[in-house]
Parts: C-alpha cells; sequence; structure tokens
C-alpha cells in the first residue's frame, strides 16, 4: 500500500506552516504524528497534493498550567501526556485515557492536536475533552478562534476547522475543590478501537452534592458525544447508587450507537454505554472523595 | 517526480539516499540500505513486525515517511548486534525460546529494547504493555515478557 506521490513541506515554525496552508488550503492536510492520516493515504481514502509536516515546530508541543486553566499544545504526543506529572497532579483523566490509546508505538507519534482534528468518533481524547468543557484554539493568518469541544466535532471525521486553519492547542479549566475523573474503555483486544467508552470527571462540594458532572461518549455516534442531559440531571444532587444508576441510564438514551459486525449490535453497545458510565462515575467519585 | 536527498542516521552511520516522499522509512530500510530485519506485515501499524527505534522511542516504521526521519537515529534490529556479540535482550529472547518462526521477533526485540531503554526496571503491567503493539501468531509470543526478565539479568550481569 502505497500513498500517492504529494509535494513535502517541512515548515520550521508556525507562520509558515499557517503560509502553506493558507495558500493550498484543502489540497494540503496537516501531518502531526500521522497515526491517522498516513493509513488513509496509504488505502488512498485521503490523497492530498501537499503535505505540511508541523513536527519540526517545536512550539506546538507543550502542557502548561496557567492560572486556573491547563494548556495542551496540538503536538503533544500520547506519551508525554501519559507520563506528564503536571497533568497526573491536575487532571489525571488525561493521563489514564492515554495508556487507552492504541500501543507504545502509536503513542509514541500520535498527537492530541491530530487526533482531535482527525475527529473519528471512536478516537479516545474527544471524550475526554467534552467532559472536561475544554475548548479548542485554532490559528490561521486570519488570527486565532476559540471553540468550545462541543462546537468543534461537526461529523464523523468532520470539524468546524475552515481549510486555512489548524488546531493550535486545547484549553482546560481546571477542576475546583473535590474532583475527580475516569476513562473506562471496552475493547476487544490491546490497543483496538473501543466497542465502547466513557470519560466522566465529577466535583463534589462538601455535603457530596455534584458541582459539576462532564460525560464524553466514545464509538456510539457520528461523533464523539457529550452526554449533556445525564451531566445537568447529576447536577446539584447527591452522588449515590441511585442518582448514578439513573445518570448512566439517561447517557444510554442519549448514545447514538449503529449496529457493526466488527464491534457488536447497536443494543449492545447502548447496554454497555450504561455499564461504562456507571463505572466510570463511580471510580471518578472514588478519586473525588480521595479514597 | 519529487525525490529529495536526505540523511539519516541508522545504526550509527551516516546514510545519504534519494526518497520520494511517499516512500516509507521501512520501505527505505529493507530496499535501499539492505536491512531486512525490520519485516513487512499489515503495513497499517497493526501487527508491529515493522518495529523500529527513531532518536530513543519505538515506531512503526511502516506509518512513518522516510522523510520525515531527516537527521534521526534509527536503530534497527541489526543495530544491536556489535562487535560479534548479540545485545542482552537478543540473547535473551533467545535463550528464553520466544522463536517459533521468528517473523515478529526482530519488532519484538525492538519493543523490548526501547522499552528497557525509557524503563529499565519495568514492572509486569509495563512489560505487557510494552508488547501490545507487537503480534505473534505462535505460541512462542508467550515467552517475551519472561525475556524482557533474562535480559535485565544479563545487562546487570554485564555492567558488573
Amino acid at each position: 500500500m502505497i500513498p500517492r506521490n504529494f509535494i513535502y513541506f517541512s515548515p520550521s515554525s508556525e507562520k509558515e506552516a499557517l503560509e502553506l496552508l493558507n495558500e493550498y488550503k484543502s489540497d494540503a492536510r496537516i501531518l502531526a504524528g500521522g497515526m491517522s492520516l498516513i493509513p488513509l493515504m496509504k488505502m488512498r481514502l485521503v490523497s492530498p497534493s501537499y503535505l505540511i509536516d508541523i513536527n519540526k515546530v517545536e512550539s506546538l508541543s507543550y502542557i502548561k498550567e496557567e492560572k486556573n486553566r491547563l494548556r495542551i499544545g496540538a503536538l503533544t504526543r500520547y506519551y508525554e501526556i501519559e507520563k506528564s506529572s503536571t497533568l497526573k497532579k491536575l487532571l489525571p483523566i488525561m493521563n489514564e485515557a492515554a495508556t487507552w490509546v492504541g500501543d507504545p508505538q502509536v503513542r509514541n507519534m500520535g498527537t492530541i492536536g491530530g487526533s482531535l482534528s482527525h475527529a473519528d468518533p471512536s478516537g479516545d481524547f474527544g471524550s475526554v475533552i467534552l467532559a472536561l468543557n475544554g475548548q479548542i484554539i485554532t490559528s490561521s493568518l486570519n488570527g486565532q478562534r476559540t471553540i468550545k469541544a462541543d462546537d468543534f466535532f461537526v461529523d464523523s471525521f468532520t470539524t468546524a476547522l475552515n481549510a486555512n486553519e489548524m488546531l493550535k492547542e486545547i484549553v482546560i479549566d481546571l477542576p475546583e475543590g473535590m474532583n475527580g475523573g475516569a476513562y473506562v474503555k471496552l475493547e476487544r483486544k490491546a490497543g483496538d478501537f473501543a466497542i465502547v467508552a466513557v470519560a466522566a470527571q465529577l466535583s463534589i462540594d462538601s455535603k457530596g452534592n455534584c458541582n459539576y458532572a462532564g460525560i464524553g461518549l466514545t464509538s456510539v455516534g457520528p461523533t464523539n458525544l457529550k452526554a449533556k442531559k445525564a451531566e445537568s440531571f447529576l447536577l446539584g444532587k447527591q452522588l449515590n447508587e441511585r442518582t448514578i444508576d439513573e445518570t448512566a441510564e439517561i447517557a444510554a438514551s442519549e448514545a447514538r450507537p449503529i449496529d457493526d459486525p466488527l464491534r457488536g449490535s447497536a443494543e449492545y453497545k447502548r447496554a454497555m454505554v450504561k455499564v461504562l458510565t456507571k463505572r466510570a462515575l463511580n471510580l471518578a467519585l472514588k478519586r473525588a472523595r480521595g479514597v | 517526480m519529487s525525490k529529495k536527498q536526505i540523511k539519516l542516521i541508522v545504526n550509527g552511520k551516516e546514510e545519504i539516499i534519494e526518497v520520494n516522499p511517499y516512500e516509507s522509512l521501512l520501505k527505505v530500510l529493507r530496499e535501499y540500505l539492505g536491512l531486512t530485519g525490520a519485516k513487512r506485515g499489515c503495513d497499517y501499524g497493526g501487527c508491529g513486525v515493522c518495529t523500529v527505534v527513531v532518536n530513543g522511542k519505538a515506531v512503526y516504521s511502516c506509518m512513518y515517511p522516510a522523510i520525515k526521519a531527516e537527521g534521526k537515529e534509527i536503530t534497527t534490529v541489526e543495530g544491536l548486534y556489535k562487535n560479534g556479540k548479540l545485545h542482552p535482550v537478543q540473547k535473551a529472547f533467545i535463550d528464553a525460546n520466544t522463536v517459533q518462526c521468528g517473523y515478529s521477533i526482530p519488532g519484538a526485540i525492538m519493543s523490548a529494547y526501547a522499552l528497557l531503554l525509557n524503563n529499565p526496571n519495568p514492572s509486569d503491567e509495563d512489560i505487557k504493555e510494552a508488547f501490545s503493539g507487537n503480534l505473534c501468531r505462535c505460541s512462542a509470543g508467550y515467552y517475551w515478557p519472561e525475556a524482557i526478565k533474562l535480559a535485565i539479568k544479563y545487562m546487570k550481569q554485564r555492567e558488573s
């Protein structure tokens, strides 16, 4: 399997990359880790005339704590997220989710920005960013835009990015007070795409009431889904077996799975959304309580 | 066509070659440089037989455009054998009876080598995870984790 030929650029600055993207627009693709784009090019599902390799733009790779926010550069690789002590301290759901991505070879190359731009509904990090209410910062020669994660995923493999724009960074407001998160994934074999996976992030007040609930669903819709009804149901409520069970039930009703011969029927996947949402919420709650 | 000249450092040796942008590092290693240790399997980053180490990290060479490896240090299984001696990881793979058909072994050895390069004292879980990108269709892959433990022992012996 050999990709169609293309012209290769390897800019050393973000500006240079954006100039190329502005010139070639949808005839060009940005190459980050290549763990999704290269197979697509080999299968000739995507055949860009120009490839803009941003791997030399090191200024796009960082994990920074800034006031009450966390900023992650688009070129940050999964192994860096997996090992990051900043994330372990502030948002350990990110470390946990990274361990579920592919295998070491994939995590050594694959980037968070590449994965989000690819917008595969089976991608793990879309759900995590949705659960954390993250924001996507894009850049182009016209300047930057801030897009809520929920507005970023438009359809399968389709984002709100314009043809002359690239994903620059992900910004997340850091959770306050007692908080915890979990990413749980059901897969056929190590490193596979999820049958179903669920990201959950919770904050609780001193009385044990929920004051933040974020739930993201993987592989059960045209995009990663934010289970908004389930989130707002839980908000302000005591977290106990009954409320968690009801939240999981609502999340399952929000899922839009389809039958697939490899990873199971829609009915099975919907049932698994309930099971995994319960598991993720229970784990997140345990971690929020610090037990 | 748009061939470009690139410089690679392969197993410590500088190589200057001309490549097309669409050619993978795997192709360059096997067909231009004659290093046939890394194998071609699925060609989509699913089987791990093409695994090599680039700047200290295990990668799928089939998914790595060679042009992107410009200036990088690449280690293949051939590079582990030095001064007529097998690398401890290679010796351990032999001694732990990990080889049946052998097709997956160069990739598995490079995953093992990369693991120990980055994490000299891996847990059982780390070891299992390190091989999660390498398939073995024979039964001998079962012994890879044992080979890692043996390799650690050989490396300690070599140091003392």
